[in-house]
């Protein structure tokens, strides 16, 4: 589940930068609402959300305490894009991600089509920006160690060690060719 | 299930040429290697073809910061450390964790800009360059691609030049810019169980990554630019520059085109860790390529490694058709800004502020002001300061020396150039392993300056000096009797007995040839272990022989 959360995010970054005119130039107060709409209605496949939810939002002043965000009309986005096989292809080799099947598939449609709802946003005379962080101070920190030690700690997070040495493949994993993948995909379907 | 994750892009994935530095040739001297820039085509080329073809080189510099902890996270820095024992969780990229910038990394990179003539940005940014790596394991590199923390620099390097080889040809290399970056973890290949061993004790240390323009036309310039680099960053103390230890890398690229022409496709050469490899690398390229296109074929655009046993570049199979960076900004670090003590915002906390102009004012003495100074000071030839500098503690060591005799600076140059340089080179020891100290030497010249020793004696206690370190050179002019005649009735002896038996040769002088004398001083000499007064046995001569 975590995964295809994370994958879905993942697709996120590649839609907007390889698919269409990259939007960065939405509003700033526009923002949060694109951000809740993303936790808060998706919640049945992302586990943060319900972390989220469960969590005192005191602690961050800068989360809002309710969510806010107004539905886009189907008729206002732009047409839906059609992902072609050459570019699954490509964006799986590219992002290491394996969509395994026509339900994969699907969420990579409809999260390009959740990004499609940037284009409504008018960013008319407003500076792009590359974060909501742009206008903070970036910290800096003190050369002193801190961190570290925690060799045992992290190899347990692993599947496979060897003395103290992360284990990995000798080399890149192929991914399966498109014959195999189109009769994965055929599988899938039910 | 997230645990997961981190276990799953840790252990999946990929191959790299390994990133481990077992060569340990040491850097002396690089510039009096003998490869020459203009490379001649071993192939013979055709009149017609008008202008010869060169070479152009480029260079891209990793080189480490030297700081206590990584640049975005307060685990220790150090070489050879146990595996995995110097890696957090925001090394190891376990979720949750967030870049913490080291303000030391951007005090070096902005020193290090300023030593490099560049221009320092008063705001940089922060991009994700994203490839798989298993010993990268959050899938991309903080780097600064589109507005880097230092641009528009020079470096100015010398080598030896002209038809003996003495000559210093002065150089420049535009430095397009200066990036913060991070370092990859280590990847241990074993083959023979078909496995990678991933150490991430490096993943997420310090980089300045140097950008060079393809300003060189071959080897020996690049190695001595880099040479140059490599002073330079010891004397700021911004890196070691170990390259054996990986403190220094170097990838090149190179193509070759007749001038005038546009460039030539070009290739990229990896894998090269040490300065001379550097120049063969880079020589044995341009060479092959020149070759390609004079057989009238087309060079590839590919990556190529070194291999140091044939001394041949061999092409990488490392990318899988197009790469493609996806570089986008880095969303958890807002941009960096600089300032300079004057426009410093008011209200800013000072622990967060780094100033470029106190930066600039507190920059040690750079390797090219030190060679000049030291040639206006002590009236040494401009490739003596070279060397001098060159060598790691030799500055320091003549100094002392000239500190502590009266002799002039310029002989006291020869004593270090020849016997001194020559002896450690031979045993391959560094200055501070000598075991003739400054004082030692300081105390064996003195003696030759005041005439107390010939200049061959000198070089004998010089000798004993080195085999027995502690004693001084007047102890061991007194134990093998070495200092120098100048009891003139003694003198007068054994150059009667160099006259008597050698009538053929006091004939020639008498006749004119006055060049056989020194013939005859050489067996006086020869009779006294050359220790008699040169000046005195001349004039016993002359007068014996007239």
């Amino acid at each position: 589940m975590a995964l295809c959360c994370r994958s879905t995010a993942r697709i996120l970054h590649i839609a907007r930068l390889r698919l269409g005119p990259l939007q960065h130039r939405h509003r700033v107060e526009a923002l949060p609402s694109v951000v809740e709409s993303i936790l808060g209605t998706t919640s049945t496949w992302c586990r943060w959300t319900s972390d989220r939810n469960s969590s005192d939002c005191s602690l961050n002043p800068k989360i809002p305490r309710e969510p806010t965000w107004e539905p886009v009309a189907e008729n206002e986005l732009p047409p839906p894009t059609h992902v072609p096989a050459d570019l699954v292809d490509k964006l799986e080799r590219l992002a290491l991600v394996d969509f395994r099947n026509q339900e994969g598939l699907d969420c990579l449609d409809k999260a390009i089509r959740f990004a499609d709802q940037l284009h409504v946003v008018n960013t008319e005379g407003v500076e792009p920006m590359d974060s909501v962080l742009e206008d903070r101070a970036l910290y800096l920190r003190n050369d002193t160690v801190g961190d570290g030690q925690c060799t045992e700690e992290l190899l347990q997070l692993a599947k496979s060690t060897v003395e103290e040495y992360f284990v990995a493949p000798p080399g890149n994993i192929p991914l399966p060719k498109r014959e195999e993948r189109t009769a994965m995909l055929k599988n899938s379907e039910f | 299930m997230l645990l997961h994750i981190s276990k799953y892009i840790i252990t999946r994935h990929l191959k790299r040429a390994p990133n481990i530095y077992h060569s340990n040739i040491s850097f002396r001297r690089i510039w009096t290697s003998c490869q020459r820039c203009q490379i001649q085509p071993q192939m013979k080329t055709k009149r017609h073809v008008s202008p010869e073809m060169v070479g152009v080189v480029g260079l891209e510099i990793h080189a480490q910061i030297h700081s206590t902890t990584k640049l975005f996270s307060s685990s220790q820095v150090k070489f050879s450390a146990p595996p995995n024992s110097l890696v957090s969780f925001f090394d190891a990229s376990l979720p949750g964790t967030l870049p913490v910038l080291n303000r030391r990394c951007v005090e070096a990179a902005v020193m290090t800009g300023l030593a490099l003539n560049c221009t320092i940005n008063k705001k940089s940014l922060f991009d994700r360059k994203h490839y798989f790596y298993a010993d990268m394991p959050a899938g991309y590199q903080i780097t600064q691609q589109r507005l880097p923390i230092a641009v528009d620099g020079t470096l100015t390097y010398s080598h030896l030049g002209g038809k003996k080889r003495n000559q210093v040809v002065t150089k420049t290399v535009r430095i397009k810019q200066i990036q913060l970056e991070q370092d990859s973890g280590k990847s241990l290949h074993d083959d023979y169980r078909s496995q990678t061993l991933i150490d991430l004790n490096r993943a997420g240390v310090g980089l300045m990554e140097v950008v060079m323009e393809p300003d060189m036309s071959c080897g020996e310039e690049a190695a001595s630019a880099v040479r140059e680099l490599q002073l330079i960053l010891q004397a700021l103390g911004t890196c070691l520059g170990n390259m054996s230890e990986g403190q220094l890398r170097v990838d090149a690229n190179v193509s070759v085109h007749r001038p005038g022409e546009p460039l030539g496709v070009r290739t990229e050469v990896k894998n090269i860790n040490s300065a001379r490899y550097l120049a063969r690398a880079i020589d044995y390229e341009i060479q092959r390529q020149m070759e390609i296109v004079q057989a009238g074929g087309t060079v590839l655009n590919e990556t190529r490694a070194y291999d140091q046993k044939s001394g041949n570049t061999v092409p990488m199979r490392d990318k899988e058709g197009l790469q493609d960076y996806r570089f986008m900004p880095e969303p958890n670090l807002p941009p960096l800004l600089l300032y300079d003590s004057e426009n410093v915002p008011e209200g800013l906390d000072p622990t967060q502020v780094v100033l470029i102009d106190r930066l600039r004012a507190e920059l040690p003495e750079l390797p090219g002001i030190k060679r000049a100074r030291l040639v206006e000071t002590y009236g040494i030839l401009p490739e003596h300061s070279f060397i001098l500098v060159n060598e790691d503690g030799l500055v320091d060591y003549f100094e002392s020396v000239v500190k502590e005799t009266k002799a002039e600076p310029r002989k006291v140059i020869g004593w270090v150039m020849q016997e001194l340089l020559g002896a450690l080179n031979q045993q391959n020891l560094r200055v501070s392993q000598s075991p003739v100290s400054p004082s030692a030497l300081a105390e064996l010249v003195n003696l030759l300056e005041a005439g107390r020793i010939s200049s061959s004696a000198a070089k004998l206690i010089f000798q004993e000096l080195w085999k027995s370190p502690g004693k001084s050179a007047e102890q061991i002019v007194v134990e093998l009797d070495l200092g120098l005649v100048n009891d003139r009735e003694k003198l007068l002896r054994i150059c009667q007995t160099v006259v008597d038996t050698h009538p053929e040769q006091v004939r020639a002088i008498r006749s004119g040839n006055k060049r056989v004398l020194n013939k005859l001083i050489g067996e006086v000499q020869k009779r006294t272990k050359g220790r008699a007064d040169p000046a005195l046995v001349r004039s016993i001569l002359e007068e014996q022989t007239s």
